[in-house]
Protein backbone atom coordinates (compact mmCIF):
# COMPACT_ATOMS: atom_id res chain seq x y z
CA UNK A 1 0.00 0.00 0.00
CA UNK A 2 2.62 2.36 0.71
CA UNK A 3 4.50 2.09 -2.51
CA UNK A 4 2.58 4.11 -4.99
CA UNK A 5 5.05 7.29 -4.52
CA UNK A 6 7.09 6.23 -7.99
CA UNK A 7 3.98 6.21 -9.66
CA UNK A 8 2.43 8.99 -12.01
CA UNK A 9 -0.79 10.39 -11.30
CA UNK A 10 -3.05 8.63 -13.60
CA UNK A 11 -6.06 10.83 -15.51
CA UNK A 12 -8.74 10.79 -13.03
CA UNK A 13 -11.57 12.00 -15.20
CA UNK A 14 -11.28 12.60 -18.74
CA UNK A 15 -12.45 16.03 -20.32
CA UNK A 16 -15.38 13.92 -21.45
CA UNK A 17 -16.45 13.70 -17.76
CA UNK A 18 -16.05 9.96 -17.56
CA UNK A 19 -13.89 8.30 -14.29
CA UNK A 20 -10.66 5.89 -14.59
CA UNK A 21 -12.81 3.13 -14.95
CA UNK A 22 -15.71 5.08 -17.44
CA UNK A 23 -18.12 5.94 -14.58
CA UNK A 24 -19.61 9.32 -14.48
CA UNK A 25 -19.18 11.10 -10.93
CA UNK A 26 -22.43 9.71 -9.53
CA UNK A 27 -22.11 5.93 -10.40
CA UNK A 28 -21.98 3.30 -8.54
CA UNK A 29 -19.77 0.45 -9.41
CA UNK A 30 -21.00 -2.89 -10.27
CA UNK A 31 -22.54 -4.39 -6.23
CA UNK A 32 -23.81 -7.82 -6.55
CA UNK A 33 -24.63 -9.07 -2.84
CA UNK A 34 -25.85 -12.93 -1.74
CA UNK A 35 -27.45 -13.69 1.50
CA UNK A 36 -26.53 -16.70 3.47
CA UNK A 37 -23.43 -18.07 1.84
CA UNK A 38 -21.82 -19.44 5.57
CA UNK A 39 -24.04 -22.28 7.19
CA UNK A 40 -21.84 -22.00 10.27
CA UNK A 41 -22.68 -19.06 11.00
CA UNK A 42 -26.45 -17.73 12.44
CA UNK A 43 -26.43 -15.14 9.53
CA UNK A 44 -23.97 -14.03 6.41
CA UNK A 45 -23.48 -12.07 3.88
CA UNK A 46 -21.13 -11.86 0.59
CA UNK A 47 -20.43 -8.78 -1.48
CA UNK A 48 -18.90 -8.26 -4.53
CA UNK A 49 -18.45 -4.50 -5.08
CA UNK A 50 -16.60 -3.14 -7.92
CA UNK A 51 -13.07 -5.02 -7.17
CA UNK A 52 -13.74 -5.78 -3.40
CA UNK A 53 -14.93 -9.13 -2.10
CA UNK A 54 -16.21 -8.59 1.63
CA UNK A 55 -17.18 -12.04 3.51
CA UNK A 56 -19.46 -10.79 6.61
CA UNK A 57 -21.10 -13.56 9.48
CA UNK A 58 -22.87 -12.66 12.43
CA UNK A 59 -23.08 -15.35 14.96
CA UNK A 60 -26.03 -14.66 18.04
CA UNK A 61 -27.15 -13.00 20.50
CA UNK A 62 -24.98 -15.58 22.26
CA UNK A 63 -23.18 -15.73 25.55
CA UNK A 64 -20.70 -13.08 25.39
CA UNK A 65 -17.18 -14.07 26.04
CA UNK A 66 -15.20 -12.47 27.58
CA UNK A 67 -17.55 -12.30 30.66
CA UNK A 68 -16.87 -8.75 31.88
CA UNK A 69 -18.29 -7.09 28.52
CA UNK A 70 -21.62 -8.14 29.50
CA UNK A 71 -24.17 -5.47 29.83
CA UNK A 72 -27.46 -6.64 32.13
CA UNK A 73 -29.34 -4.44 30.26
CA UNK A 74 -28.82 -5.03 26.38
CA UNK A 75 -26.78 -6.81 23.93
CA UNK A 76 -22.97 -6.25 23.43
CA UNK A 77 -22.54 -5.43 19.59
CA UNK A 78 -19.02 -6.81 18.83
CA UNK A 79 -17.03 -6.47 14.98
CA UNK A 80 -14.03 -7.72 14.29
CA UNK A 81 -13.25 -6.41 10.35
CA UNK A 82 -9.84 -7.98 8.65
CA UNK A 83 -8.42 -7.68 5.78
CA UNK A 84 -6.95 -11.13 4.22
CA UNK A 85 -2.85 -10.94 3.87
CA UNK A 86 -3.52 -11.36 -0.25
CA UNK A 87 -6.25 -8.41 0.22
CA UNK A 88 -3.96 -6.16 -1.50
CA UNK A 89 -1.20 -5.89 -4.09
CA UNK A 90 1.87 -5.86 -1.46
CA UNK A 91 0.79 -8.03 1.30
CA UNK A 92 -0.80 -7.31 4.44
CA UNK A 93 0.67 -8.47 7.55
CA UNK A 94 -1.98 -10.19 9.48
CA UNK A 95 -3.58 -9.48 12.23
CA UNK A 96 -5.20 -6.38 14.36
CA UNK A 97 -3.60 -2.92 13.76
CA UNK A 98 -4.73 0.35 13.74
CA UNK A 99 -6.77 1.12 10.98
CA UNK A 100 -8.45 -2.64 10.85
CA UNK A 101 -9.27 -1.54 15.27
CA UNK A 102 -10.83 1.96 14.09
CA UNK A 103 -13.03 0.53 11.58
CA UNK A 104 -14.37 -2.00 14.18
CA UNK A 105 -15.34 0.43 16.32
CA UNK A 106 -17.30 2.61 14.23
CA UNK A 107 -18.77 -0.21 12.21
CA UNK A 108 -19.77 -1.42 15.75
CA UNK A 109 -21.29 2.23 16.41
CA UNK A 110 -23.23 2.39 13.42
CA UNK A 111 -25.04 -1.12 14.07
CA UNK A 112 -25.15 -0.51 17.97
CA UNK A 113 -27.68 2.70 16.91
CA UNK A 114 -29.89 0.57 14.73
CA UNK A 115 -30.24 -3.36 16.79
CA UNK A 116 -32.35 -3.27 19.01
CA UNK A 117 -30.23 -4.46 21.74
CA UNK A 118 -32.32 -4.26 24.62
CA UNK A 119 -34.53 -7.28 23.38
CA UNK A 120 -31.22 -9.56 24.74
CA UNK A 121 -29.78 -8.52 27.61
CA UNK A 122 -26.62 -10.21 28.87
CA UNK A 123 -25.64 -11.30 25.34
CA UNK A 124 -23.12 -10.76 22.69
CA UNK A 125 -23.93 -10.09 18.76
CA UNK A 126 -20.93 -10.82 17.27
CA UNK A 127 -20.12 -9.58 13.46
CA UNK A 128 -17.03 -10.60 11.82
CA UNK A 129 -15.77 -9.09 8.72
CA UNK A 130 -13.47 -10.34 6.01
CA UNK A 131 -11.94 -8.64 3.00
CA UNK A 132 -10.79 -11.22 0.87
CA UNK A 133 -9.96 -8.25 -1.90
CA UNK A 134 -9.53 -4.70 -1.15
CA UNK A 135 -9.80 -1.92 -3.67
CA UNK A 136 -11.05 1.00 -1.99
CA UNK A 137 -14.38 1.40 0.05
CA UNK A 138 -14.03 -1.44 1.76
CA UNK A 139 -15.68 -0.68 5.55
CA UNK A 140 -18.71 0.62 3.55
CA UNK A 141 -18.36 -2.83 1.74
CA UNK A 142 -18.04 -4.68 5.12
CA UNK A 143 -20.58 -2.54 6.71
CA UNK A 144 -23.20 -3.54 3.98
CA UNK A 145 -22.71 -7.45 3.97
CA UNK A 146 -22.72 -7.11 7.89
CA UNK A 147 -26.19 -5.36 7.51
CA UNK A 148 -27.51 -8.01 5.74
CA UNK A 149 -25.89 -10.73 7.32
CA UNK A 150 -27.74 -9.15 10.71
CA UNK A 151 -30.54 -9.22 8.24
CA UNK A 152 -30.16 -13.13 8.09
CA UNK A 153 -29.69 -14.05 11.22
CA UNK A 154 -32.79 -12.86 12.24
CA UNK A 155 -32.05 -10.15 14.31
CA UNK A 156 -34.20 -6.84 15.30
CA UNK A 157 -33.11 -3.74 14.21
CA UNK A 158 -34.55 -0.36 12.81
CA UNK A 159 -33.55 -0.73 9.30
CA UNK A 160 -30.88 -2.37 6.92
CA UNK A 161 -27.67 -0.06 6.89
CA UNK A 162 -26.43 0.89 3.29
CA UNK A 163 -22.97 2.60 3.15
CA UNK A 164 -21.27 4.28 0.64
CA UNK A 165 -18.23 6.47 0.16
CA UNK A 166 -18.44 9.76 -1.70
CA UNK A 167 -14.78 11.51 -2.58
CA UNK A 168 -13.51 14.57 -4.08
CA UNK A 169 -11.55 13.63 -7.54
CA UNK A 170 -10.03 15.81 -9.79
CA UNK A 171 -11.53 18.53 -7.89
CA UNK A 172 -15.15 17.16 -8.50
CA UNK A 173 -17.49 15.37 -5.99
CA UNK A 174 -17.94 11.76 -6.73
CA UNK A 175 -19.02 9.06 -5.72
CA UNK A 176 -17.83 5.73 -4.37
CA UNK A 177 -13.78 6.36 -4.70
CA UNK A 178 -12.35 2.58 -6.48
CA UNK A 179 -8.81 2.45 -5.36
CA UNK A 180 -6.67 5.06 -7.84
CA UNK A 181 -9.43 7.76 -7.09
CA UNK A 182 -8.79 7.04 -3.37
CA UNK A 183 -4.90 7.15 -3.33
CA UNK A 184 -4.85 10.15 -5.84
CA UNK A 185 -7.92 12.10 -5.38
CA UNK A 186 -8.17 14.90 -2.82
CA UNK A 187 -10.84 13.57 -0.33
CA UNK A 188 -12.63 10.47 1.10
CA UNK A 189 -16.09 10.68 2.84
CA UNK A 190 -17.40 7.37 3.85
CA UNK A 191 -21.14 7.31 5.16
CA UNK A 192 -23.79 4.60 6.54
CA UNK A 193 -27.37 5.76 6.20
CA UNK A 194 -30.79 4.48 8.25
CA UNK A 195 -33.10 4.73 4.96
CA UNK A 196 -36.05 4.71 7.73
CA UNK A 197 -35.13 7.75 8.96
CA UNK A 198 -33.04 9.07 7.09
CA UNK A 199 -29.96 9.31 9.55
CA UNK A 200 -26.31 8.84 9.06
CA UNK A 201 -24.77 6.68 11.86
CA UNK A 202 -21.37 6.41 10.09
CA UNK A 203 -19.51 9.73 8.72
CA UNK A 204 -15.39 10.23 8.39
CA UNK A 205 -13.45 12.00 6.13
CA UNK A 206 -9.99 12.15 5.30
CA UNK A 207 -8.92 15.25 2.72
CA UNK A 208 -10.12 18.26 2.60
CA UNK A 209 -13.78 19.59 1.44
CA UNK A 210 -15.18 23.15 1.15
CA UNK A 211 -18.64 23.13 3.11
CA UNK A 212 -20.61 23.56 0.23
CA UNK A 213 -18.69 20.27 -1.21
CA UNK A 214 -19.59 18.71 1.56
CA UNK A 215 -23.19 19.15 1.62
CA UNK A 216 -23.34 18.24 -2.24
CA UNK A 217 -21.23 15.11 -1.36
CA UNK A 218 -23.75 14.48 0.98
CA UNK A 219 -26.41 14.66 -0.58
CA UNK A 220 -24.88 12.25 -3.58
CA UNK A 221 -24.09 9.55 -0.62
CA UNK A 222 -27.45 9.32 0.69
CA UNK A 223 -28.55 8.93 -3.57
CA UNK A 224 -25.72 6.37 -3.57
CA UNK A 225 -27.50 4.47 0.02
CA UNK A 226 -30.59 4.32 -1.25
CA UNK A 227 -29.84 2.66 -4.60
CA UNK A 228 -27.74 -0.19 -2.40
CA UNK A 229 -30.32 -0.44 -0.21
CA UNK A 230 -32.30 -1.87 -2.50
CA UNK A 231 -30.00 -4.30 -3.95
CA UNK A 232 -29.54 -5.69 -0.23
CA UNK A 233 -33.38 -5.87 0.05
CA UNK A 234 -32.79 -7.60 -3.18
CA UNK A 235 -30.88 -10.14 -1.74
CA UNK A 236 -32.79 -10.79 1.10
CA UNK A 237 -35.49 -11.35 -1.13
CA UNK A 238 -33.62 -13.85 -3.19
CA UNK A 239 -32.68 -16.11 -0.14
CA UNK A 240 -36.18 -15.82 1.24
CA UNK A 241 -38.74 -15.72 -0.94
CA UNK A 242 -41.32 -18.07 -0.88
CA UNK A 243 -41.38 -20.37 -3.75
CA UNK A 244 -44.71 -19.21 -5.83
CA UNK A 245 -47.29 -20.94 -4.87
CA UNK A 246 -48.55 -20.86 -8.74
CA UNK A 247 -47.91 -23.84 -9.80
CA UNK A 248 -48.83 -25.43 -6.64
CA UNK A 249 -52.43 -24.12 -7.78
CA UNK A 250 -52.52 -24.51 -11.03
CA UNK A 251 -52.15 -28.68 -10.75
CA UNK B 1 -60.31 -16.73 21.32
CA UNK B 2 -63.00 -17.66 19.11
CA UNK B 3 -61.22 -20.61 17.22
CA UNK B 4 -61.04 -24.23 18.76
CA UNK B 5 -57.39 -24.76 17.90
CA UNK B 6 -56.09 -21.47 19.47
CA UNK B 7 -55.24 -23.64 22.70
CA UNK B 8 -52.84 -24.99 19.98
CA UNK B 9 -51.49 -21.76 18.73
CA UNK B 10 -50.98 -20.52 22.08
CA UNK B 11 -48.51 -22.86 22.73
CA UNK B 12 -46.35 -22.95 19.44
CA UNK B 13 -46.30 -19.21 19.15
CA UNK B 14 -43.78 -19.16 16.36
CA UNK B 15 -43.97 -19.92 12.77
CA UNK B 16 -47.84 -19.88 14.33
CA UNK B 17 -50.95 -18.48 12.12
CA UNK B 18 -51.79 -20.47 9.56
CA UNK B 19 -50.66 -24.06 9.21
CA UNK B 20 -50.47 -24.48 5.89
CA UNK B 21 -49.85 -20.91 4.35
CA UNK B 22 -52.81 -20.34 1.95
CA UNK B 23 -49.98 -18.34 -0.60
CA UNK B 24 -50.81 -15.07 0.38
CA UNK B 25 -47.50 -14.99 2.85
CA UNK B 26 -45.37 -11.64 2.47
CA UNK B 27 -42.16 -11.34 3.11
CA UNK B 28 -40.97 -7.87 4.74
CA UNK B 29 -37.44 -6.91 5.53
CA UNK B 30 -36.29 -4.74 8.48
CA UNK B 31 -36.94 -1.34 8.49
CA UNK B 32 -39.88 -1.93 5.89
CA UNK B 33 -43.62 -0.18 6.50
CA UNK B 34 -46.47 -2.43 6.98
CA UNK B 35 -49.82 -2.21 6.10
CA UNK B 36 -51.08 -2.04 9.60
CA UNK B 37 -54.13 0.50 9.65
CA UNK B 38 -55.71 0.22 12.79
CA UNK B 39 -53.26 -2.28 14.18
CA UNK B 40 -50.76 -2.63 16.86
CA UNK B 41 -47.64 -3.24 16.76
CA UNK B 42 -46.52 -6.96 17.88
CA UNK B 43 -44.11 -9.25 18.10
CA UNK B 44 -41.17 -8.34 15.07
CA UNK B 45 -41.67 -4.79 14.63
CA UNK B 46 -41.38 -1.62 16.28
CA UNK B 47 -43.55 1.84 16.05
CA UNK B 48 -42.13 5.54 15.01
CA UNK B 49 -44.73 8.28 14.75
CA UNK B 50 -47.61 6.35 14.69
CA UNK B 51 -46.28 4.20 11.43
CA UNK B 52 -45.47 0.08 12.02
CA UNK B 53 -42.09 -0.90 10.75
CA UNK B 54 -40.97 -4.24 10.41
CA UNK B 55 -37.91 -4.95 12.58
CA UNK B 56 -37.26 -8.65 11.40
CA UNK B 57 -36.72 -10.45 8.22
CA UNK B 58 -39.59 -12.35 8.12
CA UNK B 59 -43.38 -13.19 7.00
CA UNK B 60 -45.99 -10.62 7.67
CA UNK B 61 -48.89 -11.87 10.31
CA UNK B 62 -51.77 -9.48 10.74
CA UNK B 63 -53.83 -10.78 13.80
CA UNK B 64 -56.10 -8.39 14.98
CA UNK B 65 -55.26 -6.16 17.35
CA UNK B 66 -51.74 -6.96 16.21
CA UNK B 67 -49.67 -7.12 13.63
CA UNK B 68 -46.43 -9.44 14.09
CA UNK B 69 -43.50 -10.70 11.74
CA UNK B 70 -43.28 -14.17 12.05
CA UNK B 71 -39.34 -14.87 11.75
CA UNK B 72 -38.06 -16.97 9.27
CA UNK B 73 -34.76 -17.63 10.86
CA UNK B 74 -32.46 -16.61 13.88
CA UNK B 75 -31.64 -17.95 17.36
CA UNK B 76 -34.35 -20.13 19.11
CA UNK B 77 -36.44 -17.68 20.94
CA UNK B 78 -37.52 -19.83 24.43
CA UNK B 79 -41.35 -19.68 25.45
CA UNK B 80 -42.52 -21.29 28.65
CA UNK B 81 -43.68 -25.08 27.91
CA UNK B 82 -41.46 -25.39 24.78
CA UNK B 83 -40.00 -29.01 25.04
CA UNK B 84 -36.39 -28.42 23.45
CA UNK B 85 -33.08 -30.61 23.52
CA UNK B 86 -30.12 -29.20 24.96
CA UNK B 87 -26.28 -30.20 25.21
CA UNK B 88 -24.50 -30.11 28.72
CA UNK B 89 -21.74 -26.88 28.17
CA UNK B 90 -20.94 -26.85 31.68
CA UNK B 91 -21.07 -28.89 34.78
CA UNK B 92 -21.19 -26.63 38.13
CA UNK B 93 -21.70 -27.33 41.54
CA UNK B 94 -25.48 -27.74 41.71
CA UNK B 95 -26.66 -26.90 38.23
CA UNK B 96 -25.65 -27.46 34.60
CA UNK B 97 -25.56 -25.47 31.61
CA UNK B 98 -27.49 -26.36 28.27
CA UNK B 99 -26.88 -25.12 24.93
CA UNK B 100 -30.40 -25.20 23.77
CA UNK B 101 -29.62 -22.83 20.95
CA UNK B 102 -31.33 -19.67 22.45
CA UNK B 103 -29.31 -16.05 23.08
CA UNK B 104 -28.16 -17.84 26.42
CA UNK B 105 -27.36 -20.88 28.26
CA UNK B 106 -30.02 -22.55 30.24
CA UNK B 107 -29.21 -23.38 33.66
CA UNK B 108 -30.73 -26.93 34.68
CA UNK B 109 -30.53 -27.19 38.58
CA UNK B 110 -30.22 -30.35 39.97
CA UNK B 111 -33.24 -30.11 42.15
CA UNK B 112 -35.16 -29.94 38.21
CA UNK B 113 -34.16 -33.36 37.62
CA UNK B 114 -35.75 -36.92 38.75
CA UNK B 115 -32.05 -37.70 40.31
CA UNK B 116 -31.12 -37.38 43.78
CA UNK B 117 -28.24 -35.37 43.18
CA UNK B 118 -25.49 -34.94 46.00
CA UNK B 119 -24.14 -31.51 45.65
CA UNK B 120 -20.92 -31.19 44.01
CA UNK B 121 -21.49 -34.94 42.25
CA UNK B 122 -23.59 -33.52 39.12
CA UNK B 123 -20.61 -34.92 36.82
CA UNK B 124 -22.29 -38.27 37.61
CA UNK B 125 -25.26 -37.79 36.00
CA UNK B 126 -24.14 -35.46 33.25
CA UNK B 127 -21.02 -34.84 31.57
CA UNK B 128 -20.24 -32.13 28.91
CA UNK B 129 -21.64 -32.83 25.65
CA UNK B 130 -24.19 -35.09 26.85
CA UNK B 131 -27.84 -34.39 25.82
CA UNK B 132 -31.03 -34.25 27.48
CA UNK B 133 -34.40 -33.39 26.46
CA UNK B 134 -35.95 -30.86 28.93
CA UNK B 135 -38.75 -28.57 29.22
CA UNK B 136 -38.60 -24.23 29.53
CA UNK B 137 -40.19 -23.64 32.81
CA UNK B 138 -39.53 -19.65 33.03
CA UNK B 139 -38.07 -16.69 31.75
CA UNK B 140 -37.05 -13.34 33.77
CA UNK B 141 -36.53 -10.00 32.38
CA UNK B 142 -32.95 -10.53 32.31
CA UNK B 143 -33.09 -13.41 29.72
CA UNK B 144 -32.50 -16.04 32.15
CA UNK B 145 -33.86 -19.61 31.07
CA UNK B 146 -35.33 -21.52 33.58
CA UNK B 147 -35.69 -25.50 32.63
CA UNK B 148 -36.33 -28.44 34.24
CA UNK B 149 -36.52 -32.11 33.47
CA UNK B 150 -38.87 -33.63 35.60
CA UNK B 151 -42.01 -34.62 33.45
CA UNK B 152 -42.97 -36.91 30.86
CA UNK B 153 -40.64 -37.68 28.11
CA UNK B 154 -37.97 -35.65 29.88
CA UNK B 155 -34.56 -36.58 30.33
CA UNK B 156 -31.58 -37.68 29.42
CA UNK B 157 -30.90 -39.10 25.58
CA UNK B 158 -28.82 -42.25 25.05
CA UNK B 159 -26.82 -42.95 21.91
CA UNK B 160 -28.27 -41.69 18.60
CA UNK B 161 -27.19 -37.92 17.26
CA UNK B 162 -28.58 -34.15 17.41
CA UNK B 163 -28.85 -32.52 13.92
CA UNK B 164 -29.78 -29.04 13.97
CA UNK B 165 -32.47 -27.33 11.95
CA UNK B 166 -33.18 -23.73 11.84
CA UNK B 167 -36.11 -23.19 14.94
CA UNK B 168 -38.53 -21.86 12.21
CA UNK B 169 -38.64 -24.89 10.43
CA UNK B 170 -39.44 -26.91 13.51
CA UNK B 171 -43.43 -27.06 11.86
CA UNK B 172 -42.04 -28.44 8.88
CA UNK B 173 -40.12 -31.02 10.15
CA UNK B 174 -43.30 -32.47 12.47
CA UNK B 175 -45.59 -32.08 9.60
CA UNK B 176 -49.27 -31.50 9.89
CA UNK B 177 -49.97 -34.10 12.62
CA UNK B 178 -46.81 -35.31 13.07
CA UNK B 179 -47.12 -36.45 9.35
CA UNK B 180 -43.27 -35.37 8.28
CA UNK B 181 -41.91 -37.19 11.40
CA UNK B 182 -44.09 -40.25 10.73
CA UNK B 183 -42.67 -40.35 6.38
CA UNK B 184 -39.56 -40.18 7.90
CA UNK B 185 -39.42 -42.84 10.47
CA UNK B 186 -41.44 -45.27 8.14
CA UNK B 187 -38.95 -44.94 5.32
CA UNK B 188 -35.68 -44.93 7.24
CA UNK B 189 -36.34 -46.66 10.23
CA UNK B 190 -35.06 -44.47 12.24
CA UNK B 191 -36.38 -42.90 15.93
CA UNK B 192 -36.79 -39.13 15.50
CA UNK B 193 -37.25 -36.47 18.25
CA UNK B 194 -37.84 -32.89 17.67
CA UNK B 195 -37.39 -30.50 19.87
CA UNK B 196 -38.99 -27.24 19.97
CA UNK B 197 -35.67 -24.83 19.61
CA UNK B 198 -35.00 -26.85 16.14
CA UNK B 199 -32.36 -29.91 17.94
CA UNK B 200 -33.43 -32.91 16.19
CA UNK B 201 -32.58 -36.45 18.04
CA UNK B 202 -31.96 -39.16 15.66
CA UNK B 203 -31.25 -42.81 16.32
CA UNK B 204 -31.35 -46.17 14.98
CA UNK B 205 -28.82 -48.07 12.89
CA UNK B 206 -26.24 -46.04 11.04
CA UNK B 207 -27.97 -46.44 7.57
CA UNK B 208 -31.05 -44.93 9.21
CA UNK B 209 -29.38 -42.01 11.19
CA UNK B 210 -27.82 -40.97 7.66
CA UNK B 211 -31.08 -41.01 5.83
CA UNK B 212 -32.85 -39.57 8.29
CA UNK B 213 -30.34 -36.66 8.67
CA UNK B 214 -30.16 -36.18 5.15
CA UNK B 215 -34.18 -35.96 5.21
CA UNK B 216 -33.68 -33.38 8.04
CA UNK B 217 -31.27 -31.29 6.22
CA UNK B 218 -33.14 -31.50 3.02
CA UNK B 219 -36.56 -30.00 4.95
CA UNK B 220 -34.41 -27.46 6.76
CA UNK B 221 -32.96 -26.47 3.26
CA UNK B 222 -36.27 -26.28 1.15
CA UNK B 223 -38.49 -25.75 3.72
CA UNK B 224 -40.42 -22.80 2.88
CA UNK B 225 -41.35 -24.52 -0.42
CA UNK B 226 -44.90 -26.52 -1.06
CA UNK B 227 -44.92 -30.12 -1.62
CA UNK B 228 -42.07 -31.20 1.26
CA UNK B 229 -43.72 -33.81 2.77
CA UNK B 230 -43.96 -35.17 -1.15
CA UNK B 231 -40.14 -34.18 -1.90
CA UNK B 232 -39.14 -35.46 1.26
CA UNK B 233 -40.97 -38.85 0.56
CA UNK B 234 -39.01 -39.30 -3.28
CA UNK B 235 -36.16 -38.87 -1.87
CA UNK B 236 -36.08 -41.33 0.94
CA UNK B 237 -37.44 -43.67 -1.39
CA UNK B 238 -34.55 -43.02 -3.60
CA UNK B 239 -31.97 -42.87 -1.07
CA UNK B 240 -32.99 -45.94 0.14
CA UNK B 241 -33.66 -47.92 -3.44
CA UNK B 242 -29.94 -49.11 -3.21
CA UNK B 243 -30.05 -50.27 0.41
CA UNK B 244 -30.32 -53.61 1.14
CA UNK B 245 -32.64 -53.07 4.08
CA UNK B 246 -35.02 -51.52 1.99
CA UNK B 247 -37.39 -48.75 2.75
CA UNK B 248 -40.64 -50.86 2.98
CA UNK B 249 -39.93 -53.00 6.19
CA UNK B 250 -39.12 -50.20 8.58
CA UNK B 251 -37.16 -52.18 11.63
CA UNK B 252 -38.83 -50.17 14.19
CA UNK B 253 -40.44 -51.41 17.46
CA UNK B 254 -38.36 -53.41 19.78
CA UNK B 255 -34.88 -52.54 18.14
CA UNK B 256 -34.96 -49.66 18.66
CA UNK B 257 -37.14 -49.04 21.53
CA UNK B 258 -34.07 -51.53 23.14
CA UNK B 259 -31.33 -49.39 22.36
CA UNK B 260 -32.96 -46.30 24.11
CA UNK B 261 -33.35 -46.96 27.94
CA UNK B 262 -34.77 -44.47 30.41
CA UNK B 263 -36.81 -41.45 30.11
CA UNK B 264 -35.46 -40.87 26.68
CA UNK B 265 -38.14 -40.43 24.44
CA UNK B 266 -41.54 -39.16 25.05
CA UNK B 267 -44.74 -39.71 24.10
CA UNK B 268 -46.76 -43.48 24.74
CA UNK B 269 -44.31 -46.30 23.23
CA UNK B 270 -45.63 -47.93 20.23
CA UNK B 271 -48.75 -46.50 20.60
CA UNK B 272 -48.18 -43.92 18.05
CA UNK B 273 -48.13 -45.53 14.44
CA UNK B 274 -45.23 -44.64 12.81
CA UNK B 275 -42.92 -44.92 16.35
CA UNK B 276 -42.56 -40.70 16.14
CA UNK B 277 -42.00 -38.97 19.21
CA UNK B 278 -42.80 -34.99 18.95
CA UNK B 279 -41.80 -33.55 21.69
CA UNK B 280 -43.98 -30.98 22.58
CA UNK B 281 -46.89 -29.69 21.09
CA UNK B 282 -45.96 -28.87 17.89
CA UNK B 283 -47.27 -31.85 16.09
CA UNK B 284 -50.84 -31.56 16.51
CA UNK B 285 -51.77 -28.60 14.90
CA UNK B 286 -49.95 -28.31 12.19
Amino acid sequence: MGSVGAKEVPVLLSPEGLRVDGRRLDELRPLRIQAGPLHQADGSAFVEWGANKVMAAVYGPREVHPRHLQQNNKAVIQCKYNMAAFSVDERKRPGLDRRSQEISKVIAEAFESVVFAEEFPRTSIDIYIEVLQANAGTRCAGLVAASVALADAGIPMVDLLPAVAVGKVAGEIALDLKKEEDNFGEADLPMALVPQSGRLVLLQMEGHMTPEELSKALDLGVVGCKSIYEKMKGALRDRYTVEPSAAAEAA
Amino acid sequence: MSQGHRSGHRRRGRGDSSSHPPGDRILVLPGQELPAAGLRPGRGTYRVGGKVYASILGLLSPKPPFVHVVPLSGRYIPKPEDVVIGTVTDCQGTFWLLDIGAPRWAPLHMTGTPWNVEIGETEKYLRVRDSVVVRVENLDATGRIGVTMIGEGLGKLEGGTIVNVSPARVPRVVGRGGSMIQTITRHTGAQVAVGQNGRVWVNGSPEAIARASDALRLIDEEGQRRGLTERVESFLVASGGSDESGPTLPPRESAHRDAVPGPTAPGGPGDEPGDSDTLGSGAEDY
